[in-house]
């Protein structure tokens, strides 16, 4: 019996098949890279709880109204302002900072602000307060939002660059985060991480929404 | 090595979004979240079919228009799918457009107070600020 001619397989069309696959596959894929600014919600406080008296030099109120325009401790104020407002308020260290511990605070010796009786005390006794109107936009919001957090991270890659010490001294609060991401068991680096975001603590508060 | 490439990092899309997708909000300090499988997400924007839910804001929760009471259901659903260990790192992710109103990201926020799920992440794209109040 005459064995039959080994037939190759037709491969032609491989080439189509796998091309429609690769299409397929472009089309479908969704490089959502999910990145926001992220928040910490304060705990719900307990019932009958009495707010601390908080001096008002030690707090910036920032209040958006529902046409989007903004007021910073009552004056008209613009989004490409308030980052150097809120710098200066937080950096201002007037007086001496919050009891930690037991151990009384101290005079901010980091800060370069100037040291005004009316501003703030010490950045982790200064409080941001953000009112909106229920009928502020959310993209003016988050503007805000941005603005503060941009003005915290100016003043901590000052701080991570001028007074860190040891072998992570001289880089930014950003080249220690970027570090951080590639190496997440590194406990000094979270040790240096931490003492920098003690040193500029964020305090954002959101204040209920005006009706 | 292009069609490899691209099965690998191909995610199906999970939800089928009922709202307008929303066009999120600029931002430069962005933080990418990590572990996609502890992030649960809200998107909130005007439906689709507005003859049907009205021209509101609107908060879809998986595949469906929900209203602000069923965001803690919706919440510990999530959590009960992960071990106790794990829930504490959960994050809620806040898929808002712009032009929402921040009265109802603030329910939002209230709704997840009340329910201990703390980390919220207000999703965003990078990108120039200016653009944000347009």
């Amino acid at each position: 019996m005459a064995r039959r001619e080994n037939s190759e397989i037709n491969a032609g069309s491989m080439a189509d098949i796998a091309f429609l696959l690769l299409i397929f596959f472009l089309v479908t894929t969704t490089m959502d890279v999910d990145s926001g600014i992220s928040r910490k919600l304060s705990e719900k406080p307990p019932e009958n709880y009495e707010p601390p008296i908080i001096k008002m030099k030690n707090i910036l109120e920032i209040n958006l109204n529902r046409n989007d325009e903004m007021l910073v401790e009552d004056e008209i104020s613009q989004i490409a302002d308030i980052k150097q407002i809120a710098i200066d308020f937080l950096d201002n260290g007037g007086g001496v900072g919050k009891e930690i511990d037991g151990v009384p605070g101290t005079a901010c010796t980091y800060c370069n602000g100037n040291k005004s009786e009316k501003s703030s005390d010490h950045p982790n006794k200064a409080i941001i307060s953000v009112q909106s109107d229920r009928g502020t936009s959310y993209g003016m919001y988050i503007t805000v939002q941005n603005e503060l957090l941009s003005a915290y991270t100016e003043l901590r890659n000052r701080y991570a660059k001028n007074h860190v010490k040891g072998k992570y001294a001289g880089k930014s609060y950003d080249d220690l985060l970027l570090l951080s991401a590639n190496d997440k068991e590194n406990e000094d680096l979270k040790a240096v991480i931490k003492e920098v975001k003690e040193a500029y603590p964020q305090i954002i508060s959101d204040a209920e929404p005006t009706k | 090595m292009l069609l490899f490439f691209f099965m690998v990092t191909t995610t199906m899309r999970e939800t089928e979004l009922v709202i307008k997708a929303p066009q999120l909000p600029n931002a430069t300090e962005v933080k990418k979240l990590e572990h996609k499988s502890l992030v649960s997400t809200i998107y909130v924007g005007k439906a689709k079919d507005q003859a049907k839910f009205g021209s509101g804001d609107k908060i879809q929760l998986n595949d469906k228009i929900a209203s602000i009471n069923d965001i803690a259901s919706f919440i510990y659903s999530e959590q009960e799918k992960h071990n106790p260990e794990e829930v504490p790192y959960m994050t809620t992710s806040i898929k808002s457009d712009v032009k929402a109103s921040v009265g109802t990201i603030h329910d939002i926020r209230i709704e997840l107070r009340d329910i201990n799920a703390l980390k919220v992440s207000y999703s965003t794209r990078s990108g120039d600020i200016s653009l944000n109040t347009k």
